[in-house]
């Protein structure tokens, strides 16, 4: 009956007759059938998103959602393990029973290597590191973040620097320029307490025979 | 009559001139050739690269490994990998990260196979004052400090600049440098004959010339090399950085990338919108040295700060 029908309606369009007059001409019994029939459709339409998701675009733009970059660093990229000095890590080995001291102060050993001068004015430990969970740090927001992710904690003031990072620009590359690379961490080149970079001894300069006394500073 | 006679002896006589200087040439020559071992006649008759059939190709390389393996007492791969498809390489180097420590140059001289006397290096690493900005006629190459960066200056390292439109190869009479698919240009060390050309028409000064039988200790050899690339060289002929040819065509970054402690260096392919070259190209202030030439180098300097 509902195949008659909307041949039917279709009849109707084909012979450039609008269908909302057909239906306006038939008598009550077939109106209300056109009507139910007008309903099933649109139901059948509304519903077939639901039971079949991947017609039409939805599928392309699902993809389209993850951030390329994001996905590239996830697909590509090796990061060694944070470089802690020898059985520093992990720090609830010492700390898990001690209460916090969030006070500025000298600190003694173990501790005492650290030169901390990384706005050293505003910040101090528990900025960075957690101090229920010792073996995290934890973000601006209060979420915590493993040794190993330290870059989203560095992220959060230096975004511009994370941004180049993660595409390649900012730090060290190695391994391949085409496949799987391995890249350093922040922590690996910058100490998070003392981040400048540190002044190196060149290699030696060429042989020069004939020293021109132009270039002697 | 006697002397008529005589003429008409001579002319029967079995060894004309002709015949005897025909006769002197081919005894000389042939000892000539005995003279010289079946290698060096080879070596003599090799054909230009690009003419090489794969066989004569293989046969050239089989010849330089056992070459080099008699002079260096190691088993050295000489490898002809041709370029990739869809490659064009290109290097960029931060300027506001470079410190001048110079650990590019001997990572260089290592992986090249570079001649450590009379010493050759690939890379000049420049000392440049911050106040005067890129002025080559005040620049040194000779710094020597306790500890770089020094107060006042920045650093800008020169190698082969790899140009579009290479001096270089225009001016080599016979062919023996060229530019490659994927952006290289080469040397063949088997064609040049040490005339000092493209040295004279480089702008960077990225080509040097073997004074000298080049010297590498036995035991620092890098003995995965390239036919066009870090394979040992001869005295007489010239040399100059290849991108790591022996490397980066086997997808690896150049041993200058790989070591450099501040991550000022950065190679890619440039045709490949997501390669952090390009990303660089794209977003960063980018300075190209001696750019009026219109070499067109695919290496680029640039300053991330």
């Amino acid at each position: 009956m509902r195949l008659s029908f909307s041949r039917e309606l279709l009849i109707s369009i084909a012979n450039k007759e609008s269908a909302c007059c057909r239906i306006f001409s038939m008598n009550r019994q077939d109106q209300v059938i056109t009507l139910i029939v007008i309903l099933l459709v649109i139901t059948f339409t509304c519903l077939s998103f639901f039971l079949f998701p991947n017609i039409g675009n939805t599928a392309e733009e699902k993809t389209i959602i993850l951030p390329k970059l994001h996905k590239a660093a996830e697909e590509n990229i090796a990061v060694p393990p944070p470089p802690f000095s020898e059985d520093i890590f992990p720090c609830s080995d010492c700390h898990g029973g001690r209460a916090t001291n969030p006070q500025r102060r000298k600190l003694d050993e173990p501790h005492d290597n650290i030169v901390f001068e990384h706005d050293a004015q505003h910040r101090w430990c528990l900025d960075c590191h957690n101090a229920t969970d010792r073996d995290k740090l934890h973000l601006a927001n209060g979420t915590l973040v493993d040794f190993k992710e330290s870059y989203i904690l560095c992220g959060q003031c230096h975004g511009d620097k994370l941004r180049d990072w993660k595409v390649g620009v900012h730090g060290k590359r190695m391994g391949s320029w085409n496949g799987k690379k391995t890249y350093l961490l922040c922590v690996h080149c910058h100490n998070p307490h003392s981040p400048r970079f540190k002044p190196l001894q060149p290699l030696p300069p060429p042989v020069h025979l004939n020293k021109p006394k132009i270039l002697s500073h | 009559m006697e002397q008529n006679h005589s003429q008409t002896d001579s002319g029967q006589c079995p060894v004309s001139r002709r015949h005897f200087l025909k006769g002197a040439a081919g005894v000389i020559s042939a000892l000539a050739l005995g003279a010289c071992d079946a290698k060096k006649l080879e070596e003599l008759m090799q054909k230009h690269f690009h003419e090489m059939s794969k066989e004569e190709l293989a046969r050239a390389i089989a010849r330089l490994e056992s070459e080099y393996a008699e002079k260096y007492k190691t088993a050295i791969k000489v490898d002809a990998t041709g370029p990739m498809e869809h490659t064009l390489f290109g290097y960029a180097l931060d300027l506001s990260r470079c410190i001048g420590c110079r650990r590019c140059v001997y990572a260089c001289v290592k992986e090249n196979n570079l001649p450590r006397e009379p010493q050759i290096h690939w890379i000049r690493v420049l000392e440049l004052d911050k106040e005067k900005g890129v002025d080559l006629a005040h620049a040194n190459s000779y710094y020597d400090a306790e500890t770089v960066p020094r107060e006042g200056h920045f650093y800008m390292p020169v190698a082969c600049q790899h140009c579009k439109h290479p001096p270089c190869v225009k001016s080599c009479p016979v062919s023996a440098t060229w530019k490659e698919p994927d952006g290289i240009v080469v040397i063949d060390s088997n064609w040049c004959i040490g005339c000092r050309c493209c040295m004279a028409a480089c702008p960077y000064g990225a080509r040097h010339f073997n004074w000298a039988d080049p010297q590498i200790p036995p035991n620092e050899i890098n003995t995965n090399t390239h036919y066009l690339g870090n394979r040992p060289r001869y005295k007489g002929i010239v040399e100059k950085c290849s991108y790591c040819i022996q490397r980066t065509r086997q997808g690896l970054y150049p041993a200058c990338v790989e070591i450099c402690p501040v991550g000022a260096r950065k190679f890619g392919n440039l045709l490949d919108p997501e390669s952090e070259i390009r990303y660089a190209m794209e977003t960063k202030r980018v300075f190209i040295l001696k750019e009026e030439l219109n070499t067109q180098p695919s290496f680029f300097y640039f300053y991330s700060l």
